[in-house]
């Protein structure tokens, strides 16, 4: 079964990370993700730019608005995701455990099983 | 989690600028605000290894502060004594009636004040610079004075005047309206590309890129309490673009590279998504800026995958709207760069003539008068305009990068000399 793993934290504190700290994270977040890979489990992964690059749009009653930032002001942001294939959800929940220990400070995960998935063939 | 408690430093670094501001709405004095919150970080050193992080560490962080600030106040009028550190530390009830206090708009003028209290147009660039980094940044003094190549004890003493004046000057705690946020927003703004460039002219140091770092960190926390402010978004775009292109602008020497000479393949392609995602946002709103303006011209340059790629004519226009948004003989100059690659040289050099008064002081100007000179085969006035530029020159590699195209202009004439005696 699929599930998405969503990722929040403050951004305002994972901004402070220095570049080194930064690429410290990614290679300890990168050596959780290589054995899920190596095992056929990983699907896409995503890092997110900072919701002061997002653009939100509503809709309404009349032409949709375009607005600028996040769609709500929150304490967490959601940061990015992973999508992995596991049978159980203690099999999810055990990744996520690495992850965490992975990556400092505070923040959540949220575990959701995916309904409809399209792997999609955008390469950037 | 990590074992080790570094995720702590980096909780406190990142609630700093917020906690800061709102301390100093409340105690209306930038030292006391300081100090409340060092207190206060101490204690977080202290309990949150053991009890985990607070829901909320900036409302636990202002709490605390606010407590220990109170504290410190009581001691220096002796009238009651020190409460226990259990009681000011147990904060989990009034934590929820603080964070529903401390909703966005509030913040967003806390911060405002407080930056625009580091620029207060008494203090000369340098001061507003020091003390931003100091006190809403928190970078220490020795982190400072190494990025300003000064001394500590000239640093410390920098602030300690600044500080002196701002407090001397007393900023409005009234809630500002609309045209004062507006001008308090303005004049940040200028502030953080100070910090910026402070960092970017400082060349290869590494503490000079830790200027830009910081600039583009105040920027980020600025948008994000003014999401809809198109000259915001184009200047983090404009900081954004220019620093990702950190790890090519200077060889294994420390000597400058030339924009075209530059390996593209160095630019941070993720730094480059941001600040062209930030510029199609702001764009969007039609309202443009002259950090816009520029933030468009660096984007050009980004976007192009080779030199022979850049859209110089485009450069050209954008620089000529900057000249009527902000006329100033640097944006000529610039602008004269852009023309010398679409119309050639002598027409740049018709167009920086006016400029010999204004910037006769002025490096770039003798250095790209003098390069221009050259490719029109002007040499002897080429020759005077490039020494001209080695004399003004602010780094020794500023002054090699220049002597070379002098001494390529005196080896060339010489086998001139000896081809056509």
């Amino acid at each position: 079964m699929l599930y998405a793993i969503l990722c929040y934290n403050d951004e305002t504190v994972v901004g402070t990370w220095s570049e080194a700290e930064d690429r410290k994270v990614m290679d300890d977040l990168m050596a959780v993700q290589k054995p899920l890979a190596e095992a056929g489990k990983l699907g896409p992964v995503a890092r997110l730019l900072p919701t002061t690059a997002a653009t939100t749009l509503r809709k309404t009653a009349g032409e949709p608005l375009v607005l600028d930032g996040p769609f709500a002001e929150t304490k967490e942001q959601f940061l990015g995701f992973y999508v992995v294939d596991c049978e159980t959800l203690d099999e999810v929940v055990t990744i996520v455990r690495d992850l965490a220990r992975a990556n400092p400070g505070t923040g959540s995960y949220e575990i959701r099983p995916v309904s409809f998935f399209n792997p999609g063939s955008a390469t950037p | 989690m990590t074992g080790d408690h570094d995720w702590i430093g980096l909780a406190l670094n990142g609630a700093r600028p917020r906690a800061v501001a709102a301390l100093y709405r409340y105690f209306r004095d930038v030292d006391l605000a300081e100090e409340a919150f060092q207190e206060a970080c101490l204690r977080a050193l202290r309990t949150w290894p053991d009890k985990g992080p607070p829901r909320d560490p900036v409302a636990w962080l202002i709490l605390v502060g606010r407590n220990t600030g109170v504290d410190t106040l009581r001691k220096r009028s002796r009238l009651v004594p020190l409460p226990s550190e259990d009681l000011l530390s147990d904060t989990e009830d009034a934590e929820t009636d603080v964070v529903e206090r401390l909703d966005t708009s509030h913040f967003r003028d806390d911060i405002l004040r407080l930056l625009f209290t580091c620029c207060h147009p008494d203090l000369p660039a340098t001061q507003q610079i020091a003390v931003a980094l100091r006190v809403v940044s928190g970078l220490s003094v020795p982190q400072i004075a190494r990025a300003f190549l000064v001394s500590e004890a000239a640093l410390e003493q920098r602030i300690t005047r600044a500080k002196a004046r701002i407090a001397k000057s007393g900023a409005s705690f009234e809630p500002p309206d609309a045209i004062e946020r507006a001008e308090r927003l303005g004049a940040v703004m200028v502030m953080i590309y100070l910090v910026f460039n402070e960092g970017y002219s400082a060349g290869q140091r590494a503490h000079g890129a830790a200027l830009c770092v910081e600039a583009i960190r105040l920027g980020r926390l600025l948008l994000g309490l003014f999401p809809s402010e198109p000259e915001l978004m184009g200047l983090l775009a404009l900081m954004v673009l220019q620093h990702s292109r950190r790890d090519a602008r200077f060889d294994a020497e420390g000597a400058p590279v030339l924009l075209d000479d530059q390996d593209r393949k160095l630019w941070d392609r993720v730094a480059i998504a941001e600040g062209l995602a930030m510029m199609d946002k702001a764009m969007r709103h039609g309202r443009p800026g002259p950090y816009q303006v520029q933030a468009a011209i660096a984007a050009l340059h980004a976007r192009a995958g080779a030199p022979e790629a850049t859209d110089w004519g485009q450069i050209d226009l954008l620089y000529g709207t900057l000249e009527r948004m902000q006329p100033s003989p640097v944006v000529t100059l610039n602008r004269a760069v852009a023309v010398s690659k679409t119309r050639g040289a002598i027409a740049a050099l018709e167009l920086i003539e006016p400029l010999a008064g204004p910037l006769a002081n002025y490096f770039y100007f003798h250095g790209l008068r003098g390069l221009l000179l050259t490719e029109t085969d002007r040499r002897d006035e080429a020759r005077e305009a490039l020494g001209r530029a080695i004399a003004l020159a602010g780094t020794p590699a500023e002054a090699a990068h220049i002597r070379k195209h002098l001494d390529a202009l005196d080896a060339e004439a010489r086998s001139r000399r000896f081809r056509y005696p």
